[in-house]
């Protein structure tokens, strides 16, 4: 029973997508503000929040920035279709994935599940705990199994999707991903296109680890192609 | 200027040495008419006279009939009278004739008015030009004044006198009256620039200013100086584009509010259409259990969400478009592979026929989800509205003329459907036009195709909607350049 905090302020919405998510066999809970959602994360402890971009009072993007500052949950964004600053703000503040409202059930179900399944750790062929290391000074680890990365031996706290990209670009160093082999290979999307949401995740994975602006170390831009991983 | 003749400058400068050309040589020539009679005149009137003072003095000493030696000393006494003018003499009665000088034939004497002489009893003259050199003949009857009435002699004496001294003020007059013209025409050039540069100024200040407001610059106003024609004009230009300018900023500010209402109901109209559109699962599976009416009533609103929801989408897709708000998302993408994969996420892979080139064949930097958008309405267009078999070709096209090295891809949607009527067809790509009036309501939006063309027109590309030319069915073709801009957000 994946248990779903779904932040949104309209009621109509709320009980709509409560009583479809109920349907597949999540236990929802609901929040009807910003402030209230942050509050039941800590209670009920969500394995995913679904939230509503536009939310009186505290918006759902600072909801998203506050959830990131202490917890690596998994957030869909509920967002106005194609506002694509919007969607770009959201994606950098920290959300996996978004959906575009209105959305019928089945798709924020599908991307729902698509979300959980990625936290469940990465693909680890030989199942042996496999701790690398990057960069000329062995500044950056990555723990396949532990699911844990370190830099100059601080941990990078990272969420799920920006976690999977990581781990996706680093397994091949030196190889050239395309945006649409990652959107596949991270976000699971059979429906193609959104690059957006690559270049936001790549942004802020960037960010986190420290590369210098400007001047990535390690996931660098292949222009009008997509990213590689550089190890050294 | 390419052809500075036909300009106004020309014209003007053409007009004004005509003018002065024209000024001049009349009056030049009428001077000179008037100055030469005048001249000749009394040059002749003096030769004539006295002319006939000597004849007079000598003819009462003529014998008659005169003989040759006679005549002779006639000649010579009428020339030897006046040794500055250089006279030629010739005196004749009947055959005989004398000349002052030996041996002269004085050719400039002629028949005509050697027999005017003889029948009349007045002098004659006439002038006569021989070898460029012009003189007077002057002809005169020797006249008995005894018996009464004067009767003719016979004798004739006749008188060429050189007009050098004459010619020479006949030729400093033309002399003059040329040098009067060249300067005159060159006054006439200078002014004619000078009211040119006045009148074109103005004339150019108004085509620079024309042009601006032709490129947009509707603020465009001219400095008004003076008070004539011109300064009139510039006035008017001024009032029009003020009129221009503000009609202008009225139609927008309509079509913004216009623009803003789409907009804001669309907004509205998602939060409604979010709830519905989460629980049409519920229902559609909970309707097989129901009474058949609430079945039908049932899955009736869930299909009508669905539709609404679409509708509301396109509707917002369109405002961003208006709102200038749609901008690219530039990808490196394999085409066909693209293609691909817009029929399979809608289900379709089976259902349309393709005619893709192989992997890795024609790669473009386009936006996908635009391209996805736009090509997914064209067949979804084609399914609804022809007939199967829908065919998806892809190919790129060689630019022979090619400016643009990147080429063009093209992408033909084609059905087996009746095709589009002759007077549908310029329409299809506008916004919620419904080629059957009856069917009110058609299953898409309305607006699909008119996404289609502004997703299109985004890339800098073309789409046109035409029918087989074998007949049955319709042919959208889409034309989209490969070689991108670089639009992209800047990275790194």
């Amino acid at each position: 029973m994946p248990r779903v905090l779904l932040i949104e302020d309209d009621r109509a919405v709320r009980e709509g997508v409560r009583l479809a998510l109920r349907r597949q066999g999540h236990d929802v809970t609901t929040a009807g503000t910003g402030e209230e959602g942050l509050a039941l994360l800590r209670s009920f402890r969500p394995d995913v929040v679904v939230l509503d971009l536009m939310l009186p009072g505290l918006s759902g993007l600072e909801v998203c920035r506050r959830i990131r500052t202490e917890d690596q949950v998994p957030i869909v964004m509920a967002t106005a279709r194609g506002d694509d600053t919007d969607i770009v703000v959201g994606l950098e503040a920290g959300a996996d994935d978004y959906v575009v409202k209105p959305v019928q059930a089945r798709v924020l179900e599908a991307r729902i599940r698509a979300v959980l399944r990625r936290v469940g750790g990465a693909p680890n062929a030989e199942g042996i705990p496999k701790i690398e290391t990057h960069g000329d000074d062995g500044e950056l680890t990555i723990d396949r199994a532990g699911l844990a990365i370190t830099r100059r031996g601080a941990p990078v706290s990272l969420a799920p999707s920006e976690l999977r990209l990581l781990l996706t670009l680093s397994a091949s160093p030196g190889q050239v991903f395309s945006r649409q082999q990652l959107l596949e290979a991270v976000w699971e999307h059979s429906y193609h296109g959104d690059s957006r949401l690559v270049d936001a995740c790549v942004k802020r994975l960037r960010t986190k680890m420290g590369e210098p602006a400007g001047q990535p170390r390690y996931i660098q831009t292949v222009r009008g192609f997509g990213y590689r991983f550089q190890s050294r | 200027m390419k052809r500075p003749l036909r300009g106004l400058r020309g014209r003007l400068l053409v007009a004004f040495v005509l003018v002065t050309a024209v000024a001049t040589l009349t009056t030049g020539a009428l001077t000179f008419r008037e100055a030469r009679i005048a001249v000749l005149q009394q040059s002749q009137d003096t030769i004539i006279k006295r002319l006939r003072a000597h004849v007079d003095g000598l003819a009462p000493g003529i014998a008659y009939p005169p003989t040759q030696s006679d005549l002779e000393s006639v000649a010579q006494e009428v020339a030897a009278a006046e040794p500055a003018q250089n006279w030629r003499v010739l005196a004749t009665y009947r055959d005989l004739r004398a000349t002052s000088r030996p041996q002269d034939a004085f050719t400039e004497l002629t028949a005509g008015m050697r027999s005017a002489v003889g029948s009349r009893r007045a002098a004659v003259f006439q002038r006569v030009t021989t070898d460029g050199r012009s003189s007077l003949v002057v002809g005169l009857p020797v006249t008995f004044s005894e018996p009464a009435e004067r009767s003719a002699s016979g004798v004739s004496v006749f008188l060429t006198v050189p007009q050098t001294g004459e010619q020479g003020y006949v030729d400093a007059l033309v002399t003059a009256i040329g040098r009067a013209v060249v300067p005159a025409l060159g006054l006439a050039v200078l002014l004619a620039l000078l009211a040119a540069r006045g009148v074109l100024r103005p004339v150019r200040e108004l085509r620079r200013a024309t042009r601006s407001i032709a490129e947009g610059h509707l603020d465009t106003r001219l400095a008004v100086n003076g008070s004539d024609e011109l300064a009139d004009l510039s006035h008017t230009f001024n009032e029009t584009a003020a009129a221009l300018e503000e009609s202008v900023a009225e139609l927008r500010r309509m079509e913004a509010r216009a623009r803003r209402f789409v907009a804001d109901v669309s907004h509205e109209l998602r939060t409604p259409l979010a709830a519905m559109s989460a629980v049409t699962d519920v229902l559609d599976e909970d309707a097989a259990r129901l009474d058949p009416d609430t079945a039908m009533a049932v899955r009736l609103i869930s299909g009508e969400t669905v539709k609404l929801a679409r509708l509301v989408g396109d509707l917002m897709e369109i405002s961003r478009f208006d709102a200038g708000a749609a901008g690219l998302q530039l990808d490196d993408l394999d085409l066909a592979e693209s293609l691909r994969r817009t029929l399979a996420a809608r289900g379709w892979q089976d259902t349309v026929d393709t005619r893709l080139p192989g992997p890795g064949e024609l790669r473009g930097r386009v936006d996908p989800r635009r391209l996805d958008v736009a090509v997914a309405n064209l067949v979804g267009n084609a399914l609804r509205h022809g007939a199967c078999p829908v065919q998806l070709r892809l190919y790129a096209r060689e630019m022979p003329d090619a400016a643009d090295d990147g080429g063009w891809a093209v992408i033909e949607v084609t059905d087996s459907g009746p095709g589009i009527p002759a007077d549908v067809l310029p329409h299809v790509f506008d916004r919620f036009y419904k080629s059957d009036t009856a069917r009110t309501r058609s299953e898409g939006s309305g607006l699909g195709l008119s996404i289609t063309a502004e997703n299109v027109r985004l890339h800098g590309g073309t789409v046109r909607a035409a029918n087989r030319e074998e007949g049955g069915g319709a042919v959208f073709t889409v034309e989209i350049p490969l070689g991108q801009e670089e639009k992209e957000v800047r990275e790194t």
